[in-house]
């Protein structure tokens, strides 16, 4: 037997996060993410760290913002409904360029919403989540390994590019137990000059802030700040196909709903009709290459997603509108069964030949 | 083995995610491709438990098991629900102590296993479960004593050591109907 241990993928990133060094855990309880805060509660006190459940999820987020001021690696998690309070502290996240780890384990909305496992919020994550002109490092994990890899290469990019990373989950993905191995490989943080954490008197004062008056001067750090989104997208993206390279109708799913569609391309597969998948790992930034590349060989694209359509909108610009998109869905917590994305498939093939 | 689809459902209290788990870590141990599923959603607070749980010799794509290969069910509402669900040449284990009724299905091999009363008899406490998961592991031709001592000290904590002893004896009365 291997040394892999079975882990719900909530537990998973929870202990990864501690394995990446994070030592400062804020959060606010709400389904389906709570493994997190309760992993985080029984393990944080007996390593050193602070676990500290907050009056609301605002408070947690800006307590993120403080301990990332002061250059440590901190996260906080939760669900649909608990991020988009958290809103207004990922803009003054991104405006101070504040390194953090965020998690959302998504359940269906809008508003309150369901419990069940949705893909809604790809729009408020991908587009940054609040106010302003900011990109977050949005990472989709398909499996619990992943979802323990990537919280680890979240801190990282964060630390590296002195931004938010979040981690975009959902009910399923955050429930499920599969095998782990918890051998993370983590590369040390990188000095970080800037954080507030006293100058000893020996050198000038650090200044964590995201106001900016002179209009001059918040537009250069706009301009500073979108040089740096670009080497990520060169340099960041992270993506996974399976069967594209002859692949007729080329599926686009990310996290569980890619995981249903490799059932279907399989499905596919066996009845003659050849079918692939691209699974974006990063949604921010989008793998637009493979996109671009499919787009030669293949006839169509389905995204399939549970939401009503919303990575679509990334498919069509990244294929440059060269073939029809189509979109397979469920929504506001129902998750498409392998059957409806096969039949999605035969219609866009035109039948089985 | 390729792979098997299977969906335990029962009561909340029932030990049904724990018989999941169990059959999940058997699988892991044993280097297959394992997942399991919990249903987490409001019926969950209604008083019903299921768990989907995937085992095989390929990489599990969709953790979601819809369409069963083996149904374990420990009372009539989850016989009621998934009895449809399953595969044509499918399983059906149920806990005929908790269910009166008969299978409908003709397409199915159905065992019924009076689970509930065979753990009273046998002053084994609520390890129903597990007597059905003996049942299960013989019936898939899946029953090894060394397999089942791996997997158990993996699921039961060190605290609840002793309880080890118990679950043995459940899963192997289970196996000897």
């Amino acid at each position: 037997m291997s040394d892999k241990i079975l882990m719900k993928g909530n537990e998973a990133i929870a202990e990864a996060a501690i394995i990446a060094g994070c030592r400062h855990y804020f959060g606010y309880p709400i389904t389906p993410q709570t493994e997190i805060a309760a992993y985080m509660a029984k393990k944080m006190p007996k390593i050193g760290g602070t676990f500290l459940q907050a009056e609301s999820e605002i408070a947690a987020i800006n307590m993120v913002y403080g301990v990332a001021s002061a250059g440590k690696r901190v996260m906080t998690s939760s669900s649909s409904p608990g991020v988009s309070l958290k809103g207004e502290g990922l803009s003054y996240l991104a405006g101070s360029d504040l390194p953090s780890l965020i998690v959302n384990v998504q359940r269906g909305g809008p508003g309150l919403g369901g419990i069940q496992p949705s893909q809604s919020d790809y729009f408020q994550s991908t587009r940054g989540g609040g106010h302003g002109d900011y990109h977050m490092i949005v990472l989709a994990p398909a499996s619990v390994q992943e979802m323990a890899e990537l919280t680890v290469k979240g801190f990282e990019l964060a630390d590296t590019y002195r931004m938010t990373a979040m981690i975009l989950a959902d009910g399923t993905m955050g429930q499920m137990m599969e095998p782990v191995s918890l051998d993370l490989d983590v590369k040390p943080a990188p000095e970080k000059p800037w954080a507030t954490t006293g100058t000893g008197m020996a050198r000038e004062h650090n200044i964590v802030n995201s106001l900016s008056l002179v209009p001059e001067e918040l537009e250069e750090l706009n301009f500073k700040r979108y040089d740096r989104y670009k080497v990520i997208e060169e340099n960041e993206t992270m993506y996974e196909e399976y069967k594209v390279e002859d692949a007729d109708i080329v599926l686009a799913a990310f996290g569980i709903a890619a995981r249903v569609s490799k059932n279907a391309v399989d499905e596919a597969r066996k009845m003659g009709i050849k079918a692939g998948l691209i699974r974006p790992i990063t949604l921010w930034p989008f793998p637009k290459a493979p996109f671009k590349a499919a787009a030669e060989h293949a006839k169509a694209f389905i995204s399939v997603e549970l939401n009503m359509g919303q990575m679509i909108e990334d498919v069509i610009l990244a294929t440059e509108s060269k073939r029809p998109v189509t979109l397979c869905n469920r929504a506001g917590g129902m998750i498409p069964d392998p059957k409806q994305v096969l039949n999605s498939i035969i219609e866009v093939n035109g039948g089985i030949q | 083995m390729s792979t098997k689809n299977m969906l335990f459902s029962g009561f909340g209290g029932q030990g049904i995610l724990f018989a999941g788990k169990f059959i999940a870590y058997k699988g892991l141990i044993e280097d297959k491709q394992v997942s399991w599923l919990p249903s987490y959603g409001p019926e969950m607070r209604g008083g019903t438990a299921s768990c989907s749980v995937i085992v095989s010799d390929t990489p599990v794509g969709s953790p979601i098991v819809s369409n069963p290969d083996i149904l374990i069910a420990m009372n009539l509402p989850s016989l009621d629900r998934f009895e449809d669900a399953v595969v044509p040449g499918g399983m059906i284990i149920a806990d005929s102590t908790l269910i009166e009724r008969k299978v409908k299905r003709d397409d199915v091999t159905v065992f019924y296993v009076p689970a509930t009363q065979m753990a009273s008899d046998n002053k084994l406490g609520n390890l129903a479960n597990m007597i059905i998961v003996g049942k299960l592991l013989k019936e898939i031709g899946d029953y090894s004593e060394e397999g089942l001592n791996a997997a158990l000290d993996k699921v039961i904590s060190a605290r609840h050591a002793d309880m080890k002893e118990v679950n043995l004896k459940a899963i192997k009365l289970g196996a000897e109907l």
